[in-house]
């Protein structure tokens, strides 16, 4: 892929701050009802405020060291790295407080629910992660929490629902849709209208009305900025050839990508086979924001499937969309398939147990060393975006030795 | 975009024109190229689009909001949600509705509760598409003499194309939209390829709009203005906002089209509340419970007269005035 300089410096600017309304190209904006707008422009103010105000940059940075264990490693993945004739960097989100990069989001967004005096966090969770993150930065800061589940997430993703239930959160299963993160999303806004005197929606991915795809990458940016750091440490490149992600909503993605959007790393995004709206997706506005959106002939959202609950959303940040038209970066699709023997294969070669979402990325990178999308020699910085405790019944479901 | 609106509205609408096009910025580059590309005209999309906004005459749908000299009533259906949905249409119109509101169902209704959700998942489910829904509307025509106003989200409006989309709704006799997730600031292209259908792009304003806000919605509003009597999602409710009152007067004193209070308006005594307040009230949930639970057409139409009958009682006691 060639980046033009017009393109690139393009790109650069748009991973600094969307233009105004939130636009990142024609994607974006902010499509809610008109009785949250007001709130929506009260999160951009405040967020604007707050980004500015260098103790609230400060105390974030403390809350991440000291709470959230950052900065995270970067670990060379040796043995696979001999296996596949590249070399391969893992960004350990893995090894954040709550067991994944979700936690770099939230510590932001309670931080700023506080500094504007809210009572109560509202969020949606998939996979449970964004979840479980949440509810543990409430009770941080003494909020309480309320988080919009779909009732088939609830089912399998047992193990984080008692993370939350043990932090004191409170579960809202979502029984309508296909029950699944995207209705978790209508729900979390529907309640958010009702309760926006007093309760903080946090927006689990780089998805949503203006600020939240800009403001959660901001918080995000975190990874790909420590990465470059460290790659710059780590390889006698300085900058590796290739920067790998997977997508769901996007936001581990588009942090890492905000590290190295003015380098030239090849940026690659790895979606679910099943929940690829890069891919397969069309223009559409979807829980108010532009974006591509997986919708059937008629207009209708179309339900995601992927083995990582985390992927299992029909929409993608918008930021994406617009890096995808620029051709930034590139998105491509892994199957299930290919997911669990990937996720295996770290397992064996490195000793790391990632994330279903995760093994996304690593299957790409399987896949693809060695061919012209990843020759041999290239070096690969792969976001780890979590571990994979929370999937290991669905494993145990699916085993084979 | 922000031209022929300024050209449109000189005077004392100005600076709130000037401060809804600034805010409307960054889409209106793109959505005027993509709409004149669409045209394939650059210069008649603005010609067009400023001769529709300065005439200004009032649509079909404005002239029966304003001229029924009573509060106005608008009973919603949703489209498909029966095989015979459309005579739950002319059941509200024989019941004494002066427009009728039709919902076309969407996977994803960010502001409908669980009664209008319920509704579209089983309309949805019937195998209910907007084509099927406005060609069966298209079967009544001849039959219905009140103005049908469309209500649904942003996405089908931009899976179709706006141009598209507000062409078909006039091909099927439709004169007015509703989008309740395409906010003022996001209007981009709906707004002109509504004019020039000459459907009435009908604005909502809710308790949370601050007063400046008001009235460029209300400058911008067709046919009527849709003030949403409360802060939640659309359903019943055991009483009437009290928001509501203030946000209709002040809706009222911005001197748009007229204004219909919705969102929880459950009752006829309810309605009758409202009107007191502004022109006329959309009553949903209410009606839309009665079809899910199988009500027939005859018992729609009772129970439209039933609001009916309590906003006439209003006005007969004098406490509607304008």
């Amino acid at each position: 892929m060639t980046v033009t300089n017009a393109l690139s410096v393009a790109a650069r600017t748009m991973m600094a701050e969307p233009l105004a309304g939130g636009r990142f190209g024609e994607f974006g904006g902010r499509y809610v009802p008109e009785s949250l707008v007001a709130a929506c422009a009260e999160v951009e103010e405040a967020f604007r405020e707050a980004w500015s105000d260098a103790s609230f940059r400060h105390r974030l940075e403390r809350l991440r060291a000291v709470h959230a264990g950052r900065p995270t490693a970067l670990t060379p993945a040796v043995n696979l790295s001999a296996e596949l004739g590249v070399t391969v960097l893992l960004k350990r989100e893995d090894l954040a407080h709550t067991g994944s990069h979700k936690i770099n989001n939230v510590l932001g967004q309670a931080l700023l629910a506080h500094r504007m005096g809210r009572r109560r966090l509202l969020a949606e969770t998939g996979a449970g992660q964004h979840g479980v993150a949440a509810a543990t930065a409430a009770a941080l800061f003494g909020l309480d929490a309320t988080v919009f589940m779909g009732e088939r997430d609830i089912e399998r993703q047992q193990l984080n629902v008692f993370r939350m239930t043990m932090l004191g959160a409170e579960i809202v299963p979502v029984r309508s849709g296909s029950r699944t993160l995207k209705d978790a999303c209508n729900e979390a806004m529907r309640h958010w209208v009702t309760a926006a005197h007093d309760s903080y929606y946090c927006v689990g991915s780089v998805m949503g009305p203006h600020p939240y795809p800009w403001m959660v990458r901001e918080f995000q940016r975190v990874i790909g900025e420590e990465a470059r750091a460290q790659c710059a440490a780590e390889l006698p490149t300085s900058v590796p050839t290739h920067v790998v992600a997977c997508v769901g909503g996007g936001s581990n993605a588009a942090g890492t990508f905000a590290g190295f959007v003015d380098t030239d790393a090849r940026l690659i995004g790895v979606e679910a086979a099943g929940g690829a709206a890069m891919t397969d997706g069309t223009a559409g506005i979807v829980h108010g924001y532009r974006s591509r959106v997986l919708q059937d002939e008629h207009g209708q959202v179309a339900e995601a499937h992927s083995i990582a609950a985390g992927l299992d959303y029909p929409g993608v940040g918008p930021e994406h969309a617009y890096l995808g038209d620029i051709r930034r970066a590139r998105y491509v699709t892994v199957t299930d398939d290919e997911v669990v023997p990937a996720l295996r294969r770290l397992a064996r070669t490195e000793g790391i147990l990632c994330a279903l979402e995760s093994a996304h990325a690593i299957a790409w990178v399987l896949r693809a060393a060695g061919t012209a999308d990843l020759p041999t020699g290239s070096t690969v910085l792969i976001t780890l975006s979590g571990r994979g405790d929370k999937d290991m019944p669905a494993l145990m479901a699916t085993a084979t030795r | 975009m922000s031209a022929p609106l300024e050209t449109a509205m000189p005077g004392a609408l100005e600076t709130t024109t000037r401060a809804a096009s600034e805010t409307a910025m960054p889409g209106a580059l793109e959505t005027t190229t993509r709409a004149a590309s669409e045209t394939a005209m650059p210069g008649a999309l603005e010609t067009t689009t400023r001769a529709a906004s300065e005439t200004a005459t009032p649509g079909a749908l404005e002239t029966a909001m304003r001229g029924a000299g009573r509060p106005r009533l608008v009973p919603y259906v949703t489209g498909g949600i029966t095989a015979d949905w459309t005579r739950y249409l002319l059941a509200c119109q024989a019941g004494g509705a002066d427009a009728v509101e039709l919902g076309l169902p969407f996977s994803d209704p960010m502001l409908d509760g669980v009664t209008i959700q319920r509704a579209s998942d089983q309309a949805l489910a019937r195998g209910a598409t907007v084509e099927k829904i406005l060609t069966d509307l298209t079967s009544v025509r001849d039959q219905l003499t009140v103005p049908v106003v469309v209500m649904t989200y942003a996405n089908l409006v931009v899976h179709a194309g706006a141009t598209a989309f507000c062409r078909r709704l006039a091909a099927a006799g439709v004169t007015g939209l509703i989008v309740p997730d395409l906010p003022v600031d996001e209007l981009g292209e709906l707004e002109p390829a509504a004019a020039r259908s000459g459907i009435d792009l009908v604005l909502l304003v809710a308790p949370s709009t601050p007063a400046a806000r008001i009235r460029q919605i209300c400058a911008r509003s067709r046919g009527f203005v849709y003030a949403v009597s409360t802060m939640g999602p659309t359903g019943e409710r055991d009483t009437l906002d009290g928001r509501a009152v203030v946000l209709a007067a002040n809706a009222r004193d911005a001197g748009g089209p007229p204004v219909l209070i919705g969102f929880g308006v459950s009752t006829p005594a309810q309605a009758a509340r409202a009107a007191g307040a502004a022109d006329g009230v959309v009553v949903a949930s209410a009606l839309v419970r009665e079809v899910l639970d199988g009500a027939t057409p005859e018992r729609l139409r009772q129970v439209v007269a039933g609001f009916r009958a309590a906003l006439d009682a209003t006005r007969l006691r004098g406490t509607t005035s304008r």
